[in-house]
């Protein structure tokens, strides 16, 4: 087993309990930052660190720091994205349910990096209890003067808000986010101008990952180069893979970026279940372009799974055995996206529709030969066509599930019966 | 009147809590929510006034967010995630047999007004599929067995 770095104390039972926390190390990386380094600094350290986003884009975290105006008289704002909707990703909630603290004290050490002063933590709508665990958490840091005025007597002052999200998957967009917060409807808002120069009420404004932020202690206390050595040459660190599907042992594992993913799959997910072969992975969320069997020796990393035609995305891996029905499969993906396109944008509010009636028509038998070139026609004509990258994110499985797996598609729209199913056995 | 005092207390304490007022309109929708367990047109328009917006600004923010239920539903409100992780797992059979269970079809409350059942979008519990959400808590890994004592629990709690 490899070191784990955000869940080093996971099976310690108080790890959320503030006392528990600081046994364990925790805020003596805050300690450093505010002692030992100005602002600017942290800015370096972190870009130094090679830390990207973990939200999905794999963006460097200090350079998008980085990009905040120098001598401006607006406030700046920081938002902690935990709007964790993308389908096959669960890592966010249990870091904030096993380990609040961790986060937070990322976050006031991002705050202190990036001269931010308020900071809202946008968790969503259903995520009841880690808004609770969160709510906590913060009270007890205060109750430690680690949030609030004059932080551990550096001159530091900091708020942070807790905001509830309302069960939109495009809320976890960054500009949506903001609209959100801002009161209105939450559609997405053209870019440029990116959030670092106008953001949140028109402020500069960071926004970044829970999984980011988490990392962001262990990186004081042990150091840039440190950081930079886990994993690959230009993905690093560890990576949070969330393993769903039809694997033995599913669950999240904390690994160095670029594990291979035929070991995630057999050895930490401990292979298919039921017996079955595998058919096929989605390795970074619902939204990423599908691999077939023969395709999983990859390293899970950004490069490498851009490489192979798809991406790392939110590391959401979704195992399907060889009794599913593809078609059926992408049905469920698409009537996600359908559901949760915001209706800003034409080609995606009516090209999810489409594509969903598209797919259900071949369900029920219905299908045309001519479907398939036709739904593949329709992704083809939201991709790259929308303000915001959910129009991507809905055609990009589309397009790969029909190039990977054609046949299935020609023989239901043949008239032939469906490979296999998706209604599975709940006993 | 709808709204209670506290609600209305709350929602006045969010008016200059953020550093723009119409910020405070998604946590007022969730405090009318946790009173109501459901947003009505009336409390809306209520809480509109009280935080000293339009109540079309509140209306229209509050009709974007799939959340919140906007009518009345049963005292357990139980949503099984379908999406696509949870469906490798046996979603759709879960749906199949709360449905037999309560007697009810997607969409529908039992007639004593204590179940509601729907189906929702991908809830972050897919490591541990098949689920539901009922009313604020997940219920992870589920079985018949499990389904079953938690339905029994419930219709014991009436
Ligand atoms: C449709 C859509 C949904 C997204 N959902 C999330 C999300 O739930 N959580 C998240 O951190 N990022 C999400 N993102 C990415 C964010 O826009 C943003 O890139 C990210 O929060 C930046 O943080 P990072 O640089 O730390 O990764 C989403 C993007 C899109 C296009």
């Amino acid at each position: 087993m490899t070191n784990k770095i955000l869940f080093k104390y996971i099976d310690h039972p108080d790890q959320d309990k503030i006392a528990t926390y600081i046994e364990n190390g925790g805020y003596l990386a805050l300690r450093k930052a505010l002692k030992e380094f100005k602002p600017e600094e942290l800015v370096e350290l972190i870009k130094k660190s090679g830390l990207r986003g973990r939200g999905g884009a794999g963006f460097p975290t200090g350079l998008k720091w980085s990009f905040l105006p120098k001598n401006m008289n607006k406030p700046i704002y920081l938002i902690i994205n935990a709007d964790e909707s993308e389908p096959g990703t669960f890592k966010d909630r249990q870091l904030m349910e096993y380990n609040p603290h961790q986060l937070l004290e990322g976050t006031i050490i991002a705050a202190y990096a990036i001269k931010c002063h308020l900071v809202f933590i946008y968790i969503r709508g259903e995520f009841a209890y880690c808004a609770q665990q969160i709510s906590r958490a913060i009270q007890e840091a205060s109750s430690h003067g680690f949030v609030g005025k004059n932080i551990l007597g550096s001159g530091f002052d900091l708020d942070i808000h807790i905001y509830r999200g309302g069960g939109a998957y495009i809320c976890g967009e960054e500009t949506s986010l903001m609209e959100s917060i801002e009161g209105r409807r939450a559609l997405s808002r053209q870019k440029p101008p990116f959030p670092a120069i106008e953001g949140l009420w028109a402020c500069p404004t960071i926004i970044n990952n829970v999984e980011t932020i988490s990392n962001i202690p262990h990186i004081i206390n042990n150091g840039a180069e440190w950081f930079a050595s886990i994993g690959m040459a230009k993905s690093v660190g560890t990576k949070i893979y969330c393993l769903s599907g039809h694997v033995k042992r599913p669950g999240n594992y904390e690994l160095p970026m670029g594990v291979s993913l035929r070991e995630l799959i057999y050895e930490y997910g401990g292979g298919i279940i039921d017996d079955y072969a595998l058919k096929a992975v989605i390795p970074g969320g619902s939204s990423v372009p599908i691999l077939r069997a023969d395709e999983i020796d990859v390293k899970m990393d950004f490069e490498s799974l851009a490489e192979k035609g798809s991406m790392l995305g939110s590391a959401g891996v979704i195992v399907m055995h060889d009794g599913t029905c593809m078609v059926a499969a992408l049905q469920k993906l698409v009537k996600f996206y359908e559901h949760e396109s915001c209706g800003k944008c034409s080609p995606c509010r009516e090209g999810t529709n489409w594509m969903n009636k598209i797919l259900k028509r071949m369900l029920a038998g219905e299908g045309r030969p001519e479907d398939v070139d036709l739904l593949y026609d329709v992704a083809s004509n939201i991709i790259g066509n929308t303000v915001c990258p959910l129009g991507d994110a809905a055609a990009m499985p589309v397009m790969s599930f029909i190039r990977k797996f054609r046949d299935e598609f020609d023989n239901i729209c043949g008239g032939g019966k469906p490979y296999g199913t998706i209604s599975f056995p709940f006993r | 009147m709808y709204l209670s005092e506290q609600t209305r207390q709350k929602i006045m304490e969010l008016r200059d809590r953020y550093p723009a007022r119409l910020a405070a309109v998604l946590p007022v929708l969730h405090l009318v929510y946790d009173e109501f367990g459901y947003l009505g047109t009336d409390q809306l328009d209520e809480a509109a006034d009280a935080l000293g917006i339009s109540r079309l600004d509140m209306n229209e923010t509050a009709s974007f967010y799939t959340l919140f239920p906007k009518h009345k539903v049963g005292k357990y409100l139980i949503q099984v995630c379908d999406n696509i992780s949870c469906a490798l797992r046996g979603a759709d059979n879960l749906v199949s047999y709360l449905e037999s269970k309560l007697g009810i079809k997607v969409g529908g409350t039992t007639p004593d007004g204590l179940f509601t059942l729907w189906t929702v979008e991908c809830l972050g519990s897919c490591g541990t599929a098949p689920m539901m959400q009922v009313n604020d808590k997940y219920y992870e890994r589920l079985t018949r067995e499990k389904v079953d004592k938690l339905l029994e629990a419930w219709r014991n709690s009436k």
